[in-house]
C-alpha cells in the first residue's frame, strides 16, 4: 500500500538505528502511549534491535483495554435482553466483564453483531426499525469523531431505535496521570500519531513542559517509530523538553478542525474511570446534553449493577508503565489471551496480549539477534 | 487504538445528505464518509479510520520524511555529526 | 523481570500438558472461536472428543492401523485425514463440513469447497481422492435454485478432481435451525507405497515450502461478508490439491509433512506442526508469498494474512537433499508456479513457531486463540 510499505525499509531502518545508536549516551525510559504502536513495536522486533540503553515502557493507549469493568458489565446486561441488537468493535468481543464476555452473551442468545464501522451499526437501526440497536462507542480521539458523526446523524434522521453506550477517553490527563504518578519512570513520550491527527498537537506544550519531558508525536510504521524514539533520545541528550511531530504527513498542528468541532457538540468532558487505574479526571467523554436521549445508560435501566475484578489481575500496574506484562505472576500461566484476567491480555493491542504473542521465545534468542546485527 | 491506514479517494458522491467516497488501498477499495474533510478531491490520499477519512495525507511531507531518512547517517559519514541539527527543521 | 519469557518452550502454556479430560476451563456454552481452526477448537477436540472417543474398548480398533505402534492412535495423531489398514490397503479416510457464510463468493461457493477441501485432507497424506460421500443439511425456504447451484458446483468440482460422488444423504431441518445449505463430505483414497507423511514426521533441519499465495480464500470471502464489504479483484484460491501433491510425490516419496492451511492459517499449520514433531519451526518473513491485495484487505481490518484462511495451497515439510527437486516440481505445476521456500525446521524452540521479522528481530508465529475479529485498535 503506498505511504504504508515504504515506512517499513529494512534498509532505511538500519540508518534510523545507527543513528539512535550513535546518539544515545545512556538510560532512558520511553513511554510509547498508544497500544496500535505497541503492538507495532513488538511484531517488527524493533524493542529487540534497539540499543539497551532504550527502555520502552508500554502506555494506556488501549481503549479496550482501559474500558472501566462497571462499562463492561452494562454492556453485557444490555446484549443479553431481548429485542437489542448489540453493535460493538470486534476486540470489545472477548473482554471480560464480572464473569462473562460479549462473545458467552452471543452463545446464550443475545444478538451481538461486529461491526467495522459505526456507521454499519446505524444502518441496521435503519433496516431494523423494530429493534433496539445499540453501539458500543468506545475510543481515543481518533475513534471519538466517527461516532460522534453517527449519533449526530442518528439525530438527523431521528432514529428513535438507535442508542450508543459511551466510554471514550482522552490522551492528555492520561499522561498528566501517568507523570504525578509516584513510581512513574518515564522520561519522554511517543504521543499517539492518529489522536493527534484528530486533536493536532496544541495541548501537549503545557504537558511537555510542566513535566519537563520530550513529546514526539509518532506514527505506527517501523519507520515513524524509530523516528519517533529517535527524536526523543536526541532530546533526551541534548537536555530539551519540546513537542515535536515526527509523523507530519498525517498530523498537521490545527489536526482536524470539522472533527474537533463535531466533538464539542456531540461530547462534553467528564471524569472517566480507566480499569485498573481508577478514576481520572476530565479523561472521559460521555454524549452532551443535546444528544442525552440517544445514550443507551439513559435508555437501559442498567443501574445497580455488581461488579468483580479478579484479583490476581495486575493490569492496572501494566498500563501504567509500573510493571512489565512479563513481571507479573499471573502471565502467561494463569492470564493467557484464552482465559484473561484483564483487558490488557484481551485487546490484540493491549500490552500483555502483544508481549504473549509476539515474545514468548528464549531470551538467548533475542541476544543472538541483537550480536548478529 | 486506532488502526487507520492511508487510502486514495478515487469517486465522491453524496449520500444520506453525507459526502461519502470510495477510497482505494493498494486494490482494496471501501466506502468511506467524507464529512470531516469537506475540502478532499479525487486523487487526494487520506487517512481512514473505522469509515471516516480523519485527516488528508500529505505526500509532501511522506516524500521530505523518507528523503531525511535517506541523508541520515550519510552525512555522518561524510562530517561525522555535524550535520545532525539541520534536518530537525524539515518538518 | 525484564525478562518477557515465561518458561522454555515447553513452559506452562503448553497445551500438551493438558493430559485429562477435562471440561473446557470457562465456557459452559460453545462460543464460535470453538470453530475457529485455532486454540479454542484444538482444546475442544483435544479435551473431549479425542478421549470420548478413545476411551476403553474404544482405543486400538482403528489405533497402529498404519503400523506405527505410537500409542496415542490414529484419531489422536490429528491429521488432516487418517490413514488405516484394510483388507491389505493402505486408506486415506477423511470428512469435513462446510458451512461458509455467504454460500457464493468470488472464485468459488460452498459446493467446489465441500469437494476439494476433502480431496485436500486425503492428498496431505500422500493419498489420490477416490470417491466421496456427501450429506446436506438443508433449511426450509431455501430456494431449490440455490441448492441446485450449490449441487452443480459440487458435481463439476468433482469431475475437475477425478473423483466420484458415491453416496450422499439429505435432511431438512425447520426454518431458522440452519442457514440455507449446510454440506458434509467424507472421502476415501489410496495411500501409494512408500508414502507415510503425518504431522509427526518433521525433523531439524527439514526445509518447509508454500505452495503459493496465502489468505487469498479468506479475503475473498470477507469481501462479500454482511457487513464487512469491500472491492477486490481477490478470488478464492478453491482448488484441489491432489494433483500437486502427485507432482511433488514423482519427486521423492520422502515427504515428511504436508498440510493445508485452511481455518487459523498458515500460522495454525505451523504451529500443529511443530507440536505434533516436537521441532522448532523458523520462517522468515518476507519470504512468505502475500499478495498486496490481501495485505492491504488485512491491513485495514486489523487482520493477520498468516491467520487467514486458504482452500488451493499447502505447507510441505521436506527433508533438505529432496527439497530443490520438489520445489521444481511444485513450480512446473500450475497450482504450484509461486512456491516458495520460507523457513526450516530447527532444533530449537521446539513446538514453537518463530518468524524472523522485516527487519531482522524474532517474533512468536502463535497459534490463533478462535476467529479472527476485525478490530479497530
Amino acid at each position: 500500500m503506498k505511504y504504508l510499505d515504504e515506512f517499513r525499509d529494512p534498509a532505511l531502518a538500519r540508518r534510523l538505528f545507527d543513528d539512535i545508536a550513535a546518539t544515545v549516551t545512556r538510560p532512558w525510559a520511553l513511554m510509547e502511549v498508544c497500544g496500535g504502536q505497541t503492538h507495532s513495536i513488538i511484531r517488527h522486533g524493533i524493542d529487540q534491535l534497539l540499543p539497551p540503553e532504550i527502555e520502552l515502557i508500554h502506555g494506556p493507549g488501549c481503549p479496550v483495554c482501559v474500558t472501566p469493568l462497571e462499562t463492561i458489565d452494562k454492556a453485557l446486561e444490555i446484549a443479553s435482553r431481548p429485542g437489542v441488537v448489540f453493535c460493538s468493535f470486534g476486540d470489545m468481543l472477548r473482554v471480560p466483564g464480572s464473569g462473562r464476555d460479549l462473545f458467552r452473551v452471543r452463545g446464550e442468545g443475545g444478538d451481538v453483531r461486529v461491526v467495522y464501522s459505526p456507521l454499519d451499526a446505524l444502518r441496521i437501526a435503519q433496516d431494523e426499525p423494530g429493534k433496539e440497536v445499540v453501539f458500543f462507542g468506545i475510543g481515543f480521539e481518533t475513534t471519538a469523531p466517527p461516532n460522534a458523526m453517527t449519533v449526530h446523524q442518528a439525530k438527523l434522521l431521528g432514529l428513535e431505535n438507535f442508542s450508543m453506550l459511551v466510554s471514550h477517553v482522552r490522551v492528555p490527563p492520561a499522561i498528566e496521570a501517568i507523570m504525578t504518578s509516584p513510581a512513574c519512570r518515564v522520561q519522554g513520550f511517543l504521543a499517539a500519531g492518529h489522536v493527534c491527527s484528530v486533536m493536532g498537537t496544541s495541548e501537549y506544550p503545557p504537558l511537555a513542559e510542566r513535566f519537563g519531558v520530550p513529546i514526539v508525536v509518532t506514527g505506527f510504521e517501523p519507520l515513524d517509530l524509530l523516528e519517533g524514539i529517535r527524536r526523543t533520545v536526541r532530546q533526551l541528550e541534548d537536555g530539551r523538553h519540546e513537542v515535536e511531530n515526527a509523523y507530519p504527513r498525517a498530523v498537521p498542528a490545527e489536526g482536524n478542525p470539522a472533527a474537533r468541532a463535531m466533538l464539542a457538540d456531540v461530547f462534553e468532558v467528564t471524569d472517566r474511570a480507566w480499569r485498573g487505574i481508577g478514576v481520572i479526571p476530565s479523561s472521559g467523554w460521555r454524549l452532551s446534553e443535546r444528544y442525552r436521549e440517544f445514550d443507551a445508560e439513559h435508555r437501559f435501566d442498567v443501574t445497580g449493577i455488581r461488579t468483580a475484578e479478579s484479583a490476581l489481575c495486575r493490569s492496572g500496574d501494566v498500563l501504567q508503565g509500573l510493571l512489565k506484562p512479563s513481571g507479573c505472576g499471573a502471565f502467561g500461566t494463569v492470564c493467557t489471551p484464552r482465559t484473561p484476567l484483564g483487558a490488557t491480555m484481551v485487546s490484540s493491542e493491549g500490552a500483555c496480549s502483544a508481549y504473549y504473542l509476539y515474545r514468548r521465545t528464549g531470551g538467548a534468542r533475542v541476544e543472538e539477534v541483537r550480536s548478529g546485527g | 487504538m486506532c488502526l487507520a491506514v492511508p487510502g486514495k479517494v478515487i469517486e465522491i458522491s453524496e449520500r444520506d445528505m453525507t459526502r461519502m467516497a470510495k477510497v482505494d488501498f493498494g486494490g482494496v477499495v471501501k466506502d468511506v464518509c467524507l464529512a470531516y474533510l469537506p475540502e478532499v478531491e479525487v486523487g487526494d490520499y487520506t487517512i481512514v479510520h473505522v469509515g471516516f477519512a480523519i485527516q488528508k495525507l500529505d505526500e509532501e511531507s511522506a516524500i521530505e520524511t523518507l528523503a531525511l531518512f535517506e541523508k541520515l547517517g550519510v552525512l555522518a559519514e561524510e562530517f561525522g555529526d555535524v550535520g545532525d541539527r539541520a534536518e530537525e527543521t524539515t518538518s | 523481570m525484564d525478562d518477557p519469557v515465561t518458561g522454555t518452550a515447553d513452559g506452562p502454556l503448553d497445551l500438551g500438558s493438558w493430559s485429562c479430560p477435562v471440561p473446557l476451563r470457562d465456557s459452559p456454552t460453545l462460543v464460535l472461536g470453538h470453530g475457529g481452526g485455532g486454540q479454542l477448537s484444538a482444546e475442544l477436540v483435544e479435551n473431549l472428543f479425542v478421549p470420548a472417543f478413545t476411551s476403553g474398548a474404544a482405543r486400538g480398533v482403528t489405533g497402529g492401523a498404519a503400523g506405527t505402534g505410537e500409542g496415542a492412535g490414529v484419531l489422536a495423531s490429528l491429521a488432516d485425514s487418517a490413514v488405516v489398514s484394510l483388507g491389505g490397503a493402505r486408506l486415506a479416510f477423511s470428512t469435513d463440513s462446510y458451512v461458509v457464510r455467504p454460500m457464493f463468493f468470488p472464485g468459488g461457493s460452498i459446493g467446489d469447497l465441500a469437494v476439494n477441501g476433502t480431496v485436500n485432507d486425503l492428498a496431505m497424506s500422500g493419498a489420490q481422492a477416490a470417491y466421496l460421500s456427501c450429506g446436506f443439511i438443508l433449511e426450509e425456504g431455501t430456494p431449490v435454485e440455490t441448492v441446485a447451484r450449490v449441487a452443480t458446483a459440487l458435481g463439476d468440482a468433482a469431475r475437475l478432481a477425478g473423483v466420484t460422488v458415491v453416496t450422499g444423504d439429505t435432511k431438512v431441518v425447520d426454518a431458522g435451525h440452519g442457514d440455507g445449505v449446510f454440506v458434509n463430505t467424507a472421502g476415501i483414497g489410496l495411500v501409494p507405497e512408500g508414502v507415510d507423511i503425518r504431522p509427526q514426521r518433521a525433523r531439524p533441519g527439514d526445509v518447509v515450502i508454500v505452495s503459493g499465495d496465502i489468505g487469498v480464500h479468506g479475503v475473498a470471502v470477507m469481501s462479500v461478508r454482511e457487513g464487512l464489504e469491500f472491492g477486490t479483484e481477490v478470488r478464492s484460491d478453491s482448488a484441489p490439491l491432489n494433483g500437486l501433491v502427485a507432482a511433488m510425490l514423482s519427486a521423492t516419496l520422502d515427504l515428511h509433512v504436508l498440510r493445508d492451511p485452511t481455518r487459523g492459517g498458515l500460522s495454525a499449520s505451523l504451529n500443529e506442526i511443530a507440536k505434533a514433531s516436537g521441532v522448532g519451526v523458523s520462517v522468515t518473513e518476507s519470504a512468505v508469498p502475500v499478495p498486496g491485495e490481501v495485505a492491504n484487505a488485512c491491513a485495514f481490518l486489523g487482520l493477520d494474512p498468516w491467520l487467514v484462511a486458504n482452500e488451493g495451497k499447502l505447507v510441505a515439510f521436506v527433508p533438505p537433499e529432496h527439497a530443490d527437486a520438489v520445489l521444481a516440481a511444485m513450480r512446473a505445476h500450475p497450482l504450484g508456479t509461486r512456491a516458495a521456500i520460507v523457513g526450516s525446521a530447527v532444533e530449537e524452540h521446539p513446538g514453537t513457531v518463530v518468524a524472523r521479522t522485516g527487519l531482522g528481530g524474532t517474533r512468536v508465529v502463535d497459534l490463533p486463540l478462535g476467529e479472527q475479529l476485525p478490530r479497530i485498535c
